[in-house]
C-alpha cells in the first residue's frame, strides 16, 4: 500500500511541476485529455454495463427493434430463472471445488519454491528459473490433446482431481515468478537482524518475512482464483460430461442451448459468475501489477 | 556453461545481501546447530522446489514429452482401442507441412497475433500515457472502466459480445443502421465472413488485453524517477521528448515483458475463436492455430505433431526477447 502511496505522490509532485512550468496553456489540453479518458473509459465499460443491463430486462423487451439502454422497468426475473436452474447449483459446487483446491496446492507450492529461489543459492538455480520462464511461453492450447489423454489414463477425466492438477501445473510457472519478486522485494538483513537476536532461521523467517508476505500471497491467491474460476479451455476438453461441467462451460451451454438465445437469462447467469470476481479483482489488482513490474525489473 | 560455481562466471553481481546460505544462523548460536545446517541448507532448496516441480511435470512436463513422442508415431482412434502405435519417423509432420491449408493457418495465426499484440501495445502505451496526463478523477474513472473490463470473467465477456454482435437484436447492428443511418446493416451476420469475423475477434481481444499493458506499464511510468524528469526539464526538454527519450527509454525492461506475454497469449488465442465460431461461423475459414488442434482431437498424432509446430512457432517469434529478457535479467 505504502508503494502505491508514494507513486501516487510521485505522479502528482510531476504534475505539478508541468502545470507551473507550462502556465495556463496547457490547462485547456489537459482538460481535453482528461474528456478522452473518460470517453475510453465508458467504451471499456460498455460492454460489462450492457451486460448488467440487460440481465435485468425481461426476454420481450430484449427482442425489439429498439434497444433499451437503461433498465428502468427492469426486474429480477432472470436472476430468480437461474437460481431455479439446477444445473447452476451443480457447475457453481464443481466450479467451487476444482477452484479451491487448485488455489491450496498452488499457493503453497509456489510459496516453498519462491522461498528456495530468492532466499538460497544452489546449483541449479539459474536453470530452474529460466525453465519456468520457458515453460510460461508453452502453450497450453497446443498441449490440452495431449493432457486429456493423460488424464484419460489415468481415469482423471471428468473428474475434479482431474482438472486440478492440469490447472495447477498451469499457474505455477506465473504463481511462482511473481512471488519470488515479493519475497526478494523484502530484504534479507530483517531475518539476519532477528537472528542476531537469538532467533532461529526458520523462525526469523515466520515472524519477520511471513507477516511481510502477505500481501504478495493475497495477490498470487488471487491471481490463482481467477485463473481457475475463469478458465474454459481446459475445462471444455477434460469436463465433457455435462453433469461435471465448470460454471464458463455451463454460461456458453445457456447460449447454445436452443435456436433462439434467452440472451436475459445468459446475461443474467454472466453478472453472477463476473460478480465474485470483480471484488476480489478490484481489492488486489494494483498488488498484481506492480508484482509483474518487481519481478521484472528487479534481480 | 561449464562453470559450476555461479558466482564465479558472473564477477559483479554478488550484491550486498552476499551469498546467504553458506553461512546462515551460524556465528551467535552454538556448536550444535552449526554442524547440521550445511548438509540441511545444502538439501533444503531442492526439497522446497519438490512439490513444484512435481506438479509442473505431471501436469505440464509429461503429457508434452508424450505429445512429443507420439507425434513420430501413428496413433488415432484404433490405437486408443489398445492397438500398439507404429512408428511412421516424420511422417506426420510432412502430411502436415506439405497441405497448403496448414500453411494458410499458420499465416493466419502469425497475421492475427501480430496484428492484436501491435494493437494493443499502441492503444496499451497510449492508455498508460495518459493516465500519467490526466488529473485525478479523470485517471480513476478511466482505470475503473479498465480494471471492469479486464476483471469480467473471459466466457462472461464472451457471451456480451456475442449479444452485442446478435445479427437480430445486437445493440451494434441497430447503432449502425438506425443512428448512423446503415440501413443494409440491420441484420448483417458479423461472423459469416472470414474477414469480418476476425475483425470482431481483433475488438474483443483488444479489448480484453489493454487494460493489462496500460496498468503495468502505468505501473512502470511510475517508477521513473521524478528527479530525472524534472531534470530534463529545466535541460528544456519538452513533454513529448521526456516522453519518448527519457520515460519510455527507462521502463523499456517491462515493455518487454509486456509485449513478449502478448505475443505468447495472441498466438495462442483460442477461447474467443472458438466460442465465435460455435457462435455460427464456418469454421474451416476461421481457424487459428489453436482451434485447428482441438479440431484434430481424434487423429491424436497429428495434433501432436501440429503442437509441435505450434510450439516452434511460438519459440521462433519469442526468441528474441527471451535472450534479451534473459541477458537483462540477473538472476
Amino acid at each position: 500500500m505504502s508503494a502505491a502511496g508514494s507513486a501516487v505522490a510521485t505522479a502528482r509532485g510531476q504534475r505539478g511541476g508541468q502545470r507551473s512550468a507550462r502556465g495556463g496553456r496547457s490547462s485547456l489540453g489537459r482538460r481535453l485529455l482528461g474528456a478522452l479518458a473518460v470517453a475510453v473509459s465508458l467504451a471499456w465499460v460498455f460492454p460489462v454495463y450492457w451486460m448488467i443491463s440487460s440481465a435485468f430486462l425481461p426476454t420481450n423487451e430484449l427482442r425489439t427493434s429498439e434497444p433499451t439502454f437503461f433498465p428502468v422497468d427492469g426486474g429480477l426475473g432472470n436472476f430468480r430463472r437461474v437460481f431455479t436452474d439446477p444445473t447452476f447449483f451443480s457447475s457453481f459446487r464443481i466450479s467451487l471445488a476444482v477452484t479451491g483446491l487448485t488455489l491450496a496446492a498452488a499457493i503453497l507450492f509456489a510459496f516453498v519454491a519462491a522461498l528456495a529461489v530468492s532466499r538460497f543459492r544452489f546449483r541449479g538455480k539459474k536453470s530452474f528459473i529460466v525453465t519456468i520462464l520457458v515453460v510460461q511461453m508453452i502453450p497450453a492450447e497446443g498441449l490440452f490433446i495431449s493432457q486429456y489423454h493423460v488424464l484419460d489414463n489415468w481415469g482423471l477425466v471428468n473428474a475434479v482431481l482431474g482438472l486440478t492438477i492440469v490447472y495447477v501445473a498451469a499457474i505455477l510457472p506465473f504463481t511462482i515468478w511473481m512471488l519470488r519478486g515479493f519475497v526478494s522485494g523484502i530484504p534479507i538483513e530483517l531475518e539476519e537482524a532477528a537472528m542476531m537476536d537469538g532467533l532461529s532461521r526458520t523462525g526469523a523467517f515466520f515472524r519477520i518475512t511471513f507477516p511481510l508476505l502477505a500481501p504478495g500471497l493475497v495477490a498470487s491467491g488471487v491471481y490463482g482464483f481467477l485463473q481457475a474460476w475463469n478458465e474454459y479451455t481446459l475445462a471444455l476438453v477434460v469436463m465433457s460430461d455435462p453433469e461435471k461441467q465448470t460454471l464458463p462451460l455451463w454460461l456458453q451451454g445457456l447460449v447454445e442451448g436452443n435456436r433462439a438465445t434467452d440472451w436475459g437469462l445468459v446475461m443474467a447467469g454472466a453478472t453472477l459468475i463476473t460478480v465474485p470476481v470483480i471484488v476480489f479483482f478490484l481489492i488486489v489488482q494494483n498488488r498484481m501489477s506492480s508484482g509483474l513490474v518487481a519481478g521484472a525489473v528487479k534481480g | 556453461m561449464p562453470a559450476p560455481r555461479t558466482t564465479a562466471a558472473v564477477p559483479p553481481p554478488a550484491p550486498p545481501r552476499a551469498p546467504v546460505p553458506p553461512v546462515p544462523p551460524a556465528a551467535p548460536a552454538a556448536r550444535r546447530p552449526r554442524r547440521r545446517t550445511p548438509f540441511r541448507s545444502r538439501l533444503g532448496p531442492y526439497l522446497l522446489l519438490v512439490p513444484a516441480v512435481a506438479a509442473i511435470a505431471v501436469g505440464l512436463g509429461y503429457p508434452l514429452a508424450r505429445q512429443f513422442v507420439i507425434s513420430f508415431q501413428e496413433y488415432g482412434l484404433a490405437q486408443q482401442f489398445g492397438r500398439p502405435a507404429e512408428w511412421v519417423g516424420l511422417q506426420n509432420y510432412v502430411t502436415l507441412l506439405t497441405d497448403p491449408y496448414v500453411w494458410t493457418v499458420i499465416a493466419r495465426s502469425i497475421a492475427f497475433c501480430l496484428l492484436n499484440a501491435g494493437l494493443t501495445m499502441a492503444i496499451g502505451i497510449a492508455l498508460a500515457v495518459l493516465m500519467t496526463k490526466v488529473g485525478r478523477a479523470a485517471r480513476v474513472t478511466l482505470q475503473v472502466g479498465m480494471l471492469l473490463a479486464w476483471g469480467t470473467p473471459v466466457l462472461a465477456t464472451m457471451t456480451v459480445w456475442q449479444w452485442l454482435f446478435d445479427s437480430q437484436y445486437g445493440v451494434v447492428n441497430w447503432l449502425l443502421a438506425e443512428p448512423l443511418g446503415m440501413g443494409s446493416m440491420r441484420f448483417h451476420s458479423w461472423l459469416i465472413e472470414p474477414l469480418s469475423f476476425y475483425g470482431v475477434a481483433t475488438v474483443i481481444v483488444v479489448w480484453m488485453s489493454v487494460p493489462f499493458v496500460a496498468f503495468t506499464v502505468y505501473a512502470g511510468l511510475l517508477q521513473v524517477p521524478e528527479e530525472c524528469m524534472e531534470a530534463a526539464q529545466l535541460d528544456g526538454a519538452n513533454a513529448w521528448q521526456r516522453l519518448w527519450s527519457l520515460a519510455i527509454p527507462m521502463v523499456k525492461p517491462v515493455l518487454f515483458v509486456v509485449a513478449l506475454l502478448q505475443v505468447i497469449w495472441d498466438l495462442r488465442v483460442f477461447t474467443q475463436i472458438h466460442v465465435l465460431q460455435r457462435a455460427g461461423a464456418p469454421t474451416r475459414e476461421t481457424h487459428l492455430l489453436g482451434t485447428y488442434i482441438y479440431s484434430l482431437a481424434k487423429e491424436f498424432s497429428m495434433a501432436g505433431a501440429m503442437a509441435t509446430i505450434m510450439l516452434v512457432i511460438t519459440l521462433g517469434l519469442t526468441v528474441f526477447y527471451i535472450r534479451r529478457m534473459l541477458r537483462e535479467e540477473q538472476l
